[in-house]
């Protein structure tokens, strides 16, 4: 092991655009957003699962699209808008949010900010979605307690509530 | 109405003591009311506890009830409350639950319950709540000068009818709290309930969707440091050395060296499982430096000779050998296949299996297994742990944390009363976490780094770290008259390194000549209890089995099952038999009749199973249809009897769970192990079920009676694994015997 490459960490500074709000934080550019939220902006929220991108709890929404933050690192997000599920609504009343209550979907509850995140980024651009789509869009999010019926049934509530 | 005393034996106990601002609480022991069984034991301290809950009346009529268990998904923060509301007589909207805090001057112990929380807690949660309104019907009889007979309660309200006087609980709270704990009390008949058999949100509910810090590794405390560990690649090998270097050169590392989890003289209690207990360990300011960090120390591993340990279990000695060596999955199987070749240990003989065998007309023999499984809880493991002079803090997700405080007590050389363990909300328990070792490995690190630590696993660490669902394996053997009557039945099983054989369940009792035998293999692979220990795979064998031989009798699964049944239940061959028939067949009848069964369904091909275990019983019938040339489970219906349900639609949600991970199990999930390796470390490797693999319906029925409730974390769970092969059966052509279903290569026949 070389000595001196280990030592070429060199710590940036960013500036991130986290739930609307402007954010600085000097970290090493590779650090996943995952962890930046975490450690560096106390945003426990988003969660770590698998740090591979095969569970999706660490699923942020970055200029309005679903991404697993576990392997984004910090260095390529740049001034684009970062949603985690603290910012997804203020008092929890996004429509896939209260789908979710309406329906009790958490069982143990650690993986469901992913699954929540995943599934409002799908429903913007997919308002009417068939089983099928639901089941696509939703397949890179993991719940070891078995609750997909719960959560498919969540979003076609959500679909229709946000299409009424 | 139904009179209890309260205080029938001396685990139970209320105090009732004034608020300093007006009001009352009254402290009582929930899981207290049954005497536990020996398996029952695994989820209980050996001694009890005086106080671990307690109900608050505020002067405002708002009531918090205290939830000391851990909450891992199975809903006890939201089903327990519920229970004491009930008899309390109180509107749910004016109930707040908390989580209780740990060692406070008011909680003694805590622990999680398990599967049992439902069924221990039930007794003692109507008192606590019975007990509390007949001293707020007290206060008010004495207030009005009336007889207490004549006072009412609702929703929270005291009334005295003649008098038209009224008064909400809030207010008679503080004068309540002054009357002595009543000797005995009347709880509600079932039929007056109104909270309990209503379903009701999950209290935590908002605070899981907007994402609030609720689980161990959400833990943030100032100063405080994150570890990771690493042990070896290997079952088999030890740590030998390491040169850290490079590592200790890092941004933001802090140390890096090596701990021991034990010290060399400490007996082991069965919730000290770990494997590897020489670990090295890097310490820094963030995870995601110390995972880059980790990377870079030059470990040096060995083998690991043959070790024996002792672990007590409650007063009981168990020795565990670890044999040394490499082991290899393919090797697992030929050494399985050997031993089920042979007799084993026999446990449980009815009549004459030997002579019945050489007298039938047909004899099927069949063999079944399965892999060992990782827990997977979707929350790594981790604990955070503040070591000082003073005394032990530790915090995070944990189910056994009265014998955790003991291993961590004795690791650090500190008294008892010095370890505090605080618990919080767990992504996920399934069993793993039990078995506690990361308690004590953190609070060696905060030890010897004198600050606060948090460690935190890797996906890696955790998934190659052992505690694994065993591997097991099942040989059946049926034999049939001319008549197609079931003469005899045979099981034998066995595992690595545990039998799964439960000989005194079903079908035992129901045939004439019956024999149950099982053997063992020793490992170096750690093994624990994981959701439905052992029935998580004996359920689905002996389902798929007794299909085949219902087959082979020309007979209908259902009806074929429910003649045994009739026999169970009518003439019962033996003692000890662990079911009670009536309630398997009840269930088996319930789901008959809600999937509509008997009735051909063009392109849906179906499967049946049922199981008793954990006290609740369970059937299922599964659709599949072929879609696109690929089988998809189209509905499971899903008939169960755990006595009163308190929460129905959370009842709902955990059947359905069990019935989506159960499949997920028996379908896609196993570790294997090439040279010590297990082959599996992420998710990538390891395969859980995923959304469009899910049942596309599940429709959940319960049966309708009076009984006290059981548990539904894990009894749903076991048997739709033979419902699925049983319908993949009908779908494919095709039997499944060995898990995962999807790598089969095997086909018996």
């Amino acid at each position: 092991m070389n000595i001196l490459f280990t030592h070429l960490i060199i710590m940036a500074n960013f500036s991130l655009n986290i739930n609307g709000k402007t954010q600085q934080i000097d970290v090493d550019p590779a650090t996943p957003m995952l962890w930046v939220l975490r450690e560096h902006l106390n945003l426990v929220g988003t969660k770590y699962g698998c740090g591979i991108s095969q569970c999706g709890s660490c699923t942020i929404h970055v200029s309005g699209v679903a991404v697993r933050s576990c392997q984004l690192p910090v260095s390529s997000v740049g001034n684009q808008s970062v949603t985690t599920i603290e910012g997804l609504s203020e008092k929890g009343d996004h429509p896939v949010q209260k789908a979710w209550l309406e329906h009790d979907v958490p069982q143990c509850g650690y993986c469901q900010a992913g699954q929540i995140m995943t599934a409002s980024a799908f429903l913007k651009n997919n308002p009417n979605p068939s089983d099928e789509e639901i089941e696509a869009a939703m397949n890179g999010n993991i719940c070891r307690c078995g609750t997909y019926t719960r959560i498919k049934a969540a979003i076609k509530t959500a679909a229709k509530t946000e299409n009424a | 109405m139904t009179i209890v005393k309260t205080t029938y034996n001396r685990r139970s106990f209320l105090k009732s003591t004034a608020l300093a601002g007006g009001g009352m609480v009254l402290g009582f022991s929930w899981l207290a009311s049954c005497k536990p069984t020996p398996e029952q034991v695994l989820n209980m301290p050996k001694e009890w506890f005086t106080i671990n809950g307690y109900l608050k009346i505020g002067e405002n009529g708002m009531v918090t009830i205290m939830s000391p268990n851990p909450e891992i998904g199975q809903n006890v923060k939201t089903s327990m409350p519920m229970i004491v509301a009930e008899e309390l007589d109180i509107d749910w909207n004016s109930v707040l639950v908390e989580q209780a805090p740990l060692n406070t001057a008011i909680f003694t112990r805590q622990l999680a319950g398990g599967s049992q929380s439902i069924r221990q807690g039930w007794q003692s949660l109507r008192m606590a709540g019975a007990t509390a309104r007949q001293m707020l019907k007290e206060a008010a009889a004495q207030a009005w000068q009336v007889p207490v007979a004549e006072i009412t309660t609702d929703k929270g309200v005291l009334t005295h009818k003649n008098s038209g006087k009224s008064a909400g609980y809030g207010e008679m709270a503080s004068a309540a709290a002054k009357i002595p704990v009543p000797e005995e009390v009347a709880l509600k008949d079932i039929k007056d309930f109104t909270i309990i058999g209503t379903s009701r949100k999950n209290v935590d509910g908002l605070n899981i969707v907007t994402g609030k810090p609720l689980y161990g590794l959400d833990y943030q405390k100032e100063g405080m440091l994150i570890a990771m560990i690493a042990h070896p690649p290997a079952f088999g090998l030890k740590l030998k050395s390491i040169d850290a270097t490079s590592a200790k050169a890092m941004p933001g590392i802090k140390d890096v060296f090596t701990i021991k989890t034990f010290n060399e003289d400490y007996e082991k209690s069965a919730f000290d499982n770990s494997a590897f207990t020489d670990l090295v360990v890097v310490v820094g300011n963030t995870t995601w430096e110390v995972m880059n960090a980790k990377t870079a120390v030059q470990i040096e591993w060995e083998q690991a000779p043959d070790t024996t340990t002792n672990m007590s279990l409650f007063g009981r000695s168990m020795t565990l050998n670890f044999p040394a060596g490499m082991e290899n999955t393919d090797s697992h199987n030929a050494k399985m296949s050997e031993l089920a070749a042979k007799p084993g240990k026999v446990v449980r003989k009815d009549g004459n299996p030997e002579a019945a065998f050489k007298k039938a007309v047909k004899v099927i023999e069949r063999s079944y297994s399965c892999p060992f499984l990782a827990h997977n809880t979707m929350e790594p493991m981790n604990f955070f742990a503040n070591v000082t002079e003073d005394g032990a803090e530790l915090v995070g997700p944990v189910q056994t944390p009265e014998f955790m405080e003991r291993s961590v007590a004795e690791r650090l050389g500190m008294p008892l009363e010095k370890v505090d363990i605080q618990m919080t909300r767990m992504g996920g328990g399934f069993g793993r976490r039990l078995y506690g070792h990361f308690l004590t490995e953190a609070a060696v690190i905060s030890q010897k780094m004198k600050a606060p630590v948090k460690l935190v696993y890797s996906r890696e660490d955790d998934m190659t770290m052992g505690v694994y669902r065993p591997s097991y394996h099942a040989y059946y053997r049926a034999a049939l008259d001319a008549d197609n009557n079931l003469i005899a039945f045979h099981v034998r099983t066995g595992g690595i390194p545990e039998s799964p054989l439960a000989a005194n369940r079903f079908p035992a009792g129901a045939v004439e000549n019956y024999l149950a035998e099982d053997w063992t293999i020793d490992s170096n692979i750690t093994v624990g209890a994981f959701r439905a220990p052992r029935s998580n795979f004996i359920a689905g064998a002996e389902q798929s089995f007794l299909d085949e031989v219902a087959d082979a009798a020309g007979k209908d699964p259902i009806e074929f099952r429910l003649e045994l049944l009739n026999r169970a239940q009518e003439n019962p061959v033996g003692e000890n038999n662990d079911y009670e028939a009536s309630r398997y067949a009840g269930v088996l009848e319930l789901v008959k009749e809600k999937s509509g069964w008997g009735k051909d369904i063009s392109n849906v091909h179906r499967g049946v199973s049922a199981y008793f275990c954990h006290n609740s019983y369970v059937a299922q019938v599964l659709d599949m249809v072929i879609k696109n040339g690929k089988p998809v489970v189209q509905k499971v219906y899903c008939a169960i009897d755990c006595g009163i349900v308190v929460n129905p639609d959370a009842a709902i949600n955990l059947a359905e769970g069990g019935v989506v991970d159960g499949i997920g199990h028996a379908m896609y999930s196993a570790i294997t192990f090439r040279d010590g390796v297990p082959e599996q470390n992420n998710f990538d490797r390891y395969r859980l079920i995923r959304h469009s693999e899910a049942p596309k319906a599940i429709d959940v029925h319960f049966v309708q009676n009076n009984i006290d409730p059981t548990g539904l974390g894990e009894p749903p769970f076991p048997p739709i694994m033979g419902a699925l092969a049983n319908a993949l059966y009908k779908a494919t052509g095709q039997r499944h015997y060995h898990q995962p279903f999807i790598s089969e290569r095997q086909v018996v026949g």
